[in-house]
């Protein structure tokens, strides 16, 4: 028998803990000159230093430490004035030096916090999620386990290694426990990972792409009887590879959890994966021989002192807080709170920001970028950032709406054309003929065969039976391909009849 | 010519008296007549030397300018990394491996001109006090090829004194330079941590580690010394500050009012008496040069060896774990099927020797949860004490000084089987890197009771190299005029020799 989610609540407390792993996006690697760029061929963005060759050293990275100590200020942590790096030991083949240079027990921010509101039946709902720590290391290369049954190393016919990916800076940002979140659990975790992302992306410290493995999402949970002050043994689930996912898996492992406890069975401290298709969780490693890593501090490195006025500087270069900043566009845009919804979840805030910025109207801005761009994006699966359509294209397009050179139906053709990369708006107009035909001559003489060839309906309008008028009109919009302002077309004609015109 | 030293050879070139090939040649002939008895050497670069010595003598006679040491051969220890060229550490896991950099080391070697002739043999990943722990066979002492030229560096330091190179480089990481400078009569020199870059050495122990110069004579020392020294880039630890004016210190080998402290606790009991009385007299030298001879203790030395052997194993056992089979050197038991973790077993289990092997070992139960405090922890501790410890003797001496090593040369395979024997060695060389300071050892005449040669040990502050200098060269200038020629002069002729 299986539990819902519902019988889980009414009997457990869940108690979140969230470690994201940011890969920064310096240009080159946290010790080495090597590049960054992901989807290189294997192997070509590598040098002795990031391959481990004998008599290779590390050398920190300045601007991964300006990144790192720019994310502590935005979520509040205080810089620690002395840190260090640490070795962590383990053998794995992806990794060049088999130990990994990381920040063990001197991190550089410690102790901040990030609040997070979720929209609830209830109303809004504010969670604050402290930070415990946040701390410098290296990526690992990628290995690519080929034949045996699960994809992993033992049992594999033969590994590739990747090494492009080893020594690429990453940041783990380690929240505290997080407790009290109750039936909200997997929304806070998800909305934490969310705001984090929006921070991140702010800061702009790293591309945050969760598919490209750019912000990557460990989330521990652990149940215990509400009530109880015992914390229980939690799972880690890795693999967890978008927002919505973070969401599911903490449900499916409180899920999960809740069916073991309550057949008296007990939570096997573990790592486990996601399995996206499912959204079920599989077992991975056990954590229950802790592995012993002998950290010890990294010799080839010295210790990161920050000096405070650095850090004052960075502190004031800080952008405004995601959340503020959404409220406040809010309210300059008046955009109602389900269109602001549907805009922060197409990711289009930025770009109908830019857009405003070059002088478009906000509601027109963002009804071009929450309309026609984000279906083109959908169709051809990328984000409308991808679309080779520019914040100044949609700019101008908007202008040239507002001062009657396009229709809307001449500037959604507009639109295809740019994102078809057939050119600018001036272009694509140029080359599709997509002109609104406002010599008026030109309309009137469309406007008097149209009435030469319907005069009874012409008759009616004269008559007063307003409505008739559509046929017209849209006869004439025929003969000019819909490149005449409707709007205008109706003025002449019910003037040329004799009508009221408004 | 072979056996002048380094900066009478660059004068000679500089006169046209001769060229830098046959000046290299001449060299590369001495290694084929006498290696198969010393076996100084791992690998020889007869063409890569000959090419290089030939574009010296191109720029000579375009007539540009060249540094002072251009056109002179040198001996590469095989720890430090030449692009191209084999290099293994001594050790069989990196048979065959050609690293594809130079050592920053040895690129400032190169456009320095000057001609390296090949890597010498070490112990393995220079764990070890007499050469014997190499993979490829020991290296034999010129002085008594049935004794050890010391270690990890006895390939540089026999190399120099079988006259198959004027110059060497060596690593020291608890003595490896100054004690086979000391056994093979030779001089070296352990730079200030930091003072030359460690990029392209390959890692034993990341803290203690320093590359330096080795030579026949303390001017050759420094005139290598200040090609090799200065900050690097790719170096983290290396310290950005201009380099010693160690050339200078050596010319004017000036020791007027200087302070030099006797180390109460590095001498006495446990040295032979030999290595005392040629120790005593280069003192009254010194100070009939102008010296003042004082005493000082630095009670917490007689920790050093074993926090020493708490460190360097801890950090090797992580420096070493890159060896495994995936990216370079030897593979072994790579058959269908095997997984990787059976080929990084087996290939660590054949390709390290067993004094890498006990350290690693002893360096990974140090390292473990539960024991790190008690011994690492304590061993940083005892180091912060050794620091301490000189910074008070040099409150109240310049430079310190002792005796190299306890003895003189032992023999091949004597101590193989004991390694604390084999550690003791060392008890004078180790504080030394504890404490990141500079050291230098320079030959002080024979025991009476062997005829085996007797290092003396000068230690200076940090960053202070230049006084080790100082003293260095009034004391060779001083012995030299008692012996009227280089202690060397005195070495048996080897077989098959010209």
């Amino acid at each position: 028998m299986s539990l819902t989610y519902e019988d889980v609540i009414a009997k457990y407390e869940p108690v979140l803990g969230l470690e994201v792993h940011v890969e920064l996006n310096t240009h080159s690697k946290m010790f080495c000159g090597c590049s960054t760029i992901f989807g290189g061929e294997p192997n070509t963005q590598t040098c002795p230093v990031c391959l481990g060759m004998p008599g290779a050293l590390p050398v920190v990275n300045e601007k991964a430490i300006e990144s790192s100590i720019l994310i502590g200020l935005a979520l509040n942590c205080s810089i620690a004035p002395f840190s260090r790096f640490s070795r962590k030991n383990y053998f794995y083949p992806d990794m060049p030096k088999n130990f990994q240079i990381s920040q063990y027990d001197e991190p550089i921010c410690v102790n901040g916090y990030l609040d997070v509101e979720i929209d609830t039946d209830e109303g809004i709902k504010k969670f604050r999620v402290e930070i415990e720590r946040v701390h410098m290391e290296e990526d690992t290369g990628k290995s690519l386990h080929v034949g045996g049954a699960t994809g992993r190393i033992h049992g594999a016919d033969y590994s590739l290694l990747d090494y492009n990916r080893a020594g690429i800076p990453l940041v783990e940002i380690v929240t505290k426990i997080v407790p009290g979140t109750g039936k909200y659990a997997p929304e806070v975790a998800k909305a934490y990972v969310a705001e984090l992302r929006d921070i991140l992306r702010s800061l702009g410290v790293s591309d945050v792409r969760m598919e490209q493995g750019s912000l990557r999402c460990d989330a521990n949970v652990s149940l215990r009887l509400i009530g109880a002050e015992t914390l229980g043994t939690r799972s880690e689930t890795k693999n967890v590879n978008s927002l919505r996912s973070v969401e599911r898996a903490v449900r499916g492992e409180m899920i999960r959890h809740a069916e073991l406890l309550n057949k008296g069975e007990r939570v096997v401290q573990e790592t486990r994966h996601f399995q996206e298709e499912s959204g079920l969780t599989r077992s991975g490693r056990s954590k229950e021989q802790a592995e012993d890593y002998r950290y010890f501090p990294e010799p080839d490195l010295v210790p990161v002192a920050p000096d405070a006025a650095w850090i004052e500087t960075l502190r004031a270069t800080l952008p405004e807080q995601p959340t503020l900043r959404r409220k406040r566009l809010q309210t300059e845009w008046s955009v109602p709170d389900k269109e602001m919804a549907a805009m922060i979840n197409a990711d289009a805030l930025d770009i109908v920001e830019a857009t405003v910025k070059l002088g478009a109207d906000p509601t027109r801005a963002r009804g071009w970028w929450i309309g026609e761009s984000s279906r083109f994006a959908k169709e051809q699966g990328i984000t409308i950032a991808d679309l080779s359509i520019s914040p100044t294209d949609v700019a101008q397009i908007v202008a040239l709406v507002a001062n009657g050179e396009l229709t809307d139906k001449l500037a959604r053709q507009v639109v295809e054309g740019v994102i078809a990369g057939e050119g600018a708006p001036a272009s694509v107009i140029e080359s599709r003929g997509l002109k609104v035909v406002s010599d008026e001559s030109a309309l009137m003489a469309a406007i008097e065969r149209a009435i030469a060839a319907q005069p009874e309906t012409a008759e009616k309008i004269r008559n007063g039976h307003i409505p008739a008028a559509g046929a017209l009109i849209g006869a004439v919009m025929k003969e000019t391909k819909g490149q005449a302002d409707a709007a205008r077309v109706r003025e002449l004609l019910l003037g040329h009849l004799g009508q009221p015109t408004t | 010519m072979i056996t002048h030293a380094a900066h009478e050879m660059a004068s000679a070139m500089q006169a046209g008296e001769i060229t830098s090939v046959e000046l290299t040649q001449a060299h590369l002939d001495r290694i084929s007549a006498v290696d198969s008895q010393v076996h100084a050497f791992l690998h020889v670069d007869t063409e890569g030397a000959l090419s290089q010595a030939k574009s010296v003598d191109d720029a000579r006679a375009r007539g540009e300018k060249v540094g002072p040491l251009a056109g002179v051969p040198l001996a590469l220890k095989d720890v430090m990394v030449q692009k191209g060229i084999p290099t293994t550490a001594g050790s069989k896991i990196l048979e065959g491996w050609r690293p594809p950099y130079d050592a920053t080391v040895v690129s400032k070697m190169k456009s320095a001109g000057i001609v390296i002739l090949g890597k010498t043999n070490m112990d393995e990943f220079a764990m070890g006090s007499s050469t014997e722990n190499s993979a490829y066979g020991p290296t034999h002492n010129p002085w008594d090829l049935t004794r050890i030229p010391g270690g990890s560096g006895g390939g540089s330091s026999a190399s120099l004194a079988a006259f198959q190179a004027p110059l060497a480089i060596g690593t020291d990481t608890g003595g490896s330079i100054r004690q086979p400078a000391a056994v093979t009569g030779t001089v070296g020199v352990k730079p200030t941590y930091g003072g030359v870059s460690r990029y392209g050495l390959i890692a034993f122990s990341s803290s203690l580690d320093q590359a330096g110069p080795c030579a026949r004579t303390v001017l050759d020392a420094a005139l290598l010394h200040e090609v090799i020294a200065g900050h690097d880039i790719h170096d983290a630890t290396s310290i950005d500050a201009p380099v010693p004016q160690v050339v200078q210190a050596a010319r004017s080998g000036d020791v007027k009012g200087m302070k030099i402290g006797v180390v109460k606790e590095l001498n006495g009991d446990g040295y032979q008496a030999g290595v005392r009385s040629r120790f005593e007299e280069s003192l009254e030298l010194l100070a009939k040069a102008g010296a003042e001879i004082v005493e000082v203790s630095c009670p917490n030395f007689e920790y050093a060896l074993a926090a020493y052997y708490l460190i360097a194993p801890s950090e090797c056992s992580s420096n070493l774990a890159r060896f495994d089979a995936m990216r370079y050197g030897i593979r072994v038991g790579d058959e269908d099927g095997a997984s990787a973790e059976s080929v990084m077993n087996l290939t660590r289990e054949v390709g390290f020797g067993r004094e890498v092997k006990r350290r690693i070992i002893l360096g990974t139960y140090a390292l473990s949860s539960g024991y790190f405090d008690a011994y690492y922890g304590s061993a940083q501790k005892v180091r912060t004490l050794i620091m301490q410890d000189f910074n008070s003797a040099f409150g109240k001496a310049d430079v310190l000084v002792s005796p190299t090593c306890p003895t003189t040369a032992f023999k091949i395979g004597e101590k193989a089987n004991d390694p604390l024997a084999m550690y003791l060695n060392d008890i004078a060389t180790i504080p030394v890197n504890m404490a990141g300071i500079g050291g230098m050892s320079l030959p002080c005449g024979l025991a009476p009771e062997d005829g085996l040669p007797v290092g003396f040990q000068v230690m200076a502050p940090a960053m202070q190299d230049q006084r080790m200098y100082s003293v260095g060269a009034a004391l060779e200038a001083s012995l030299l005029s008692q012996w009227g020629a280089p202690l060397l002069s005195q070495i048996p002729a080897l077989a098959g020799a010209k």
